[in-house]
């Protein structure tokens, strides 16, 4: 961040100086732009000049360059997946909301108490647009996709993992032996796996216990398999945080006659939240990756519904544009989402500027 | 219900046991009763290109899915009435065994140790696939036989490898190899002519076909060098949705040995020949004894067409695969394709 900031403060002219100042980043400047002039022509040819922006599968065959025209035709498919055409505004708008609401949370000055209602609701309002019922046409999870299933697991995923994680922490720092034990084992046991491990018990291991005829939908346990996940990574970033509160602080609440529950809510976890944001910005960027992990179950998330896209008789072998959009769409929210966390870092931790 | 589970899941029996108690639930009854329960047939499917893949609109496409459209049919009248359930290699054994699915139309091949360790039983074969050769046209070669000294693309340690060494072995000629690790390599040696032959399951290179910059200058053989008999599987313990199942495919059989097309099948309801008659339930006797609407057949029919109407649409000519139907044609041509009678 040093160098940014710094670039900032002296314009132009002290960037390039850092660029070229020395003979080293001289040559590290001449090699990347080189890179660069390789690299580029190609990919523009590619991208660009040579791409097929529109029509049906035929005016791409022989191109030369990328079929845009294949992501013109499947962009629907991509975003909502299975979800019926007829209702996909439900889809889109379920998208929304959930971003909606990730941007209405992004500003330090609205963390009340009101917004983990908000969350609650736009959770529900998104469940119901999803699925249906009470006057909507009910849609069953199995066609849920694309983007909004992406947004739904990540965001359902942090949500409930999050009061679950901060109880682990707290279980974990718990003077009694058996919450401690308890605590230990979930969080070790969890972090030791791979999520795709989890995703299999969930998915494989899971309905072979049930007995026949009962069946929990797959988006269920894969949601509540990736929960778990999540609560174990947040329970150790939220502890470590809380690790770093000064002693001082409980001490002196207490001695002021505070009881224990009352310093742990209003002195302690306050302090220690606040210092988990970094990590827990680290943590959802990752979470958000995760997610793509369920297709190896057959649930339609974006990444899936992309691979099912190309699978199509019609649209064959359009892979290296299918994937590009792909990637572009992961990087732009990823990208947001992470310079989205340097900025609240600085924001939170004033003293630590330089 | 019978023991349908692999023995080493056994072990598991008291949770199962644990967990019924706690969701208060019976046993549910055979399959084919919870199909009618819910009216619809969950079936099974892969995504693979013409088996089955959404169309841009999310529609199933593809031969699979018009299988399991064709059991809806038999059902229900209705072909819509399906829940396409994806599932995945890994996953799809799971998903039929654990109920989830009640058919799994997702190109299995048919072994005997799927059947028995699985506890499947499997359909009709719906498709004999194995390992074939494309070729370029201009090697002018018409037989496998004929590839004497050829060079041939594979990728090492695969069976796709050792059939290959053992076809030529057997046929006494000899190949060169060029060998490479990944299938995008061994694609791009085929395309720069790097080598004469490209060889994967027929199906597969029918579908590398299709995405070659000239499609039409590449031949498929008609040998296959490996067995890849593709079927439907339903659990242990349901032998009437089982026979259903079979009896749904035969019919696309036997519709095609009669000559009976989607568009033509209304035609045939004044035909004098009896066993016709008997097949699209205008004399009555097959429906009552598999238990379903006597015009059954004719339903399917008029849903999916017969098998080689979903075959060319979603492999063969009327698709972008162009995959002939070599081994896939009727007996009654030369192909391995039968039904047994209706009667």
């Amino acid at each position: 961040m040093t160098a940014v900031r710094l670039a900032h403060l002296g314009g132009g002219r002290a960037w390039l100086r850092r660029c070229v100042g020395t003979p080293l980043n001289a040559a590290l400047t001449a090699a990347a732009l080189g890179l660069l002039a390789l690299a580029l022509p190609p990919l523009l040819r590619w991208a660009v000049l040579d791409a097929v922006w529109s029509g049906p599968p035929s005016a791409c065959r022989g191109a030369a360059g990328a079929c845009w025209a294949f992501i013109a035709a499947k962009l629907r498919f991509i975003l909502v997946g299975l979800y019926p055409p007829a209702a996909a505004w439900r889809a889109v708008a379920a998208a929304g909301l959930l971003g909606g609401l990730v941007l209405l949370s992004a500003h330090p000055r609205l963390w009340r108490p009101w917004l983990l209602g908000a969350w609650a609701a736009g959770l529900a309002a998104t469940l119901w647009l999803l699925g249906g019922g009470g006057g909507l046409e009910p849609v069953a999870s199995r066609l849920w996709g694309g983007l909004p299933l992406t947004l739904l697991l990540t965001a359902g995923g942090l949500v409930a993992g999050f009061p679950l994680g901060v109880a682990l922490a707290l279980a974990r720092r718990s003077r009694r032996r058996t919450p401690r034990l308890l605590a230990t084992v979930v969080i070790e046991t969890v972090r030791g796996l791979p999520l795709i491990v989890i995703l299999y018990v969930a998915s494989l291991v899971f309905p072979l216990m049930l007995p026949g005829g009962i069946s929990v939908d797959k988006l269920l346990r894969a949601g509540a398999g990736m929960t778990l996940f999540a609560a174990a990574y947040i329970a150790e970033a939220v502890r470590a945080a809380l690790q770093a509160v000064p002693r001082g602080q409980a001490e002196a609440a207490l001695s002021l006659g505070l009881r224990p529950t009352l310093v742990l809510l209003l002195v302690v976890l306050p302090q220690g939240l606040k210092m988990a944001i970094p990590s827990l910005v680290t943590i959802a960027i990752g979470f958000f990756q995760d997610t793509s992990l369920v297709a190896v179950i057959g649930v339609f998330d974006l990444l899936n519904t992309t691979r099912a896209a190309t699978l199509d008789s019609e649209w064959l072998g359009f892979h290296d544009e299918a994937y590009s959009f792909v990637a572009a769409v992961y990087f732009v929210v990823c990208a947001a989402a992470s310079h989205y966390g340097l900025w609240l870092e600085r924001r939170l931790n004033p003293e630590r500027r330089r | 219900m019978p023991d349908r589970k692999p023995v080493s899941l056994r072990l598991l029996a008291p949770f199962a046991a644990a967990l019924a108690l706690i969701a208060g639930t019976a046993q549910a009854g055979p399959t084919l009763d919870a199909v009618k329960a819910r009216s619809t047939v969950k079936c099974g499917v892969l995504n693979s290109p013409g088996g089955s893949a959404p169309d841009a609109n999310g529609e199933w496409r593809g031969f699979n899915a018009d299988f399991c459209r064709a059991i809806a049919a038999a059902l229900f009248n209705d072909p819509r009435k399906v829940e396409f359930v994806a599932t995945t290699r890994q996953q799809r054994f799971t998903a039929i065994q654990s109920g989830e699915v009640d058919v799994l139309i997702a190109g299995v091949t048919q072994t005997v140790t799927r059947a028995l360790q699985l506890g499947l039983h499997f359909g009709p074969i719906v498709l004999h696939d194995g390992q074939g050769f494309l070729v370029p046209k201009a090697l002018k070669v018409a037989k496998a036989t004929e590839l004497d000294g050829a060079t041939v693309c594979t990728m090492p340690g695969t069976t796709t490898e050792l059939n290959v060494t053992d076809f030529f072995r057997l046929n006494k000629i000899s190949y060169k190899p060029v060998v490479a690790e990944e299938f995008r390599e061994v694609l791009a040696a085929f395309t720069a002519g790097r080598c004469d032959v490209l060889t994967q399951d027929a199906s597969a290179l029918a579908i590398t076909r299709s995405q070659l910059p000239k499609p039409d200058d590449y031949v498929l053989l008609p040998e296959r060098i490996s067995k890849e008999p593709i079927a439907p599987a339903v659990r242990f313990g349901d032998d009437q949705w089982q026979e259903i199942v079979n009896w749904t495919i035969w019919a696309t059989i036997q519709a095609e040995e009669f000559g009976i097309a989607r568009d033509t099948v209304d035609g045939f309801a004044g035909s004098p020949d009896p066993s016709v008659r008997r097949f699209l339930g205008i004399d009555p006797g097959i429906g009552e004894a598999i238990r379903l609407d006597p015009r059954w057949a004719y339903n399917i029919v008029k849903a999916v067409g017969n098998y080689g109407e979903i075959f060319e649409r979603n492999y063969g000519k009327d698709s972008p695969l162009k995959f002939a139907r070599g081994p896939n044609e009727l007996v009654q041509r030369g192909g391995l394709i039968v039904s047994p009678p209706f009667r």
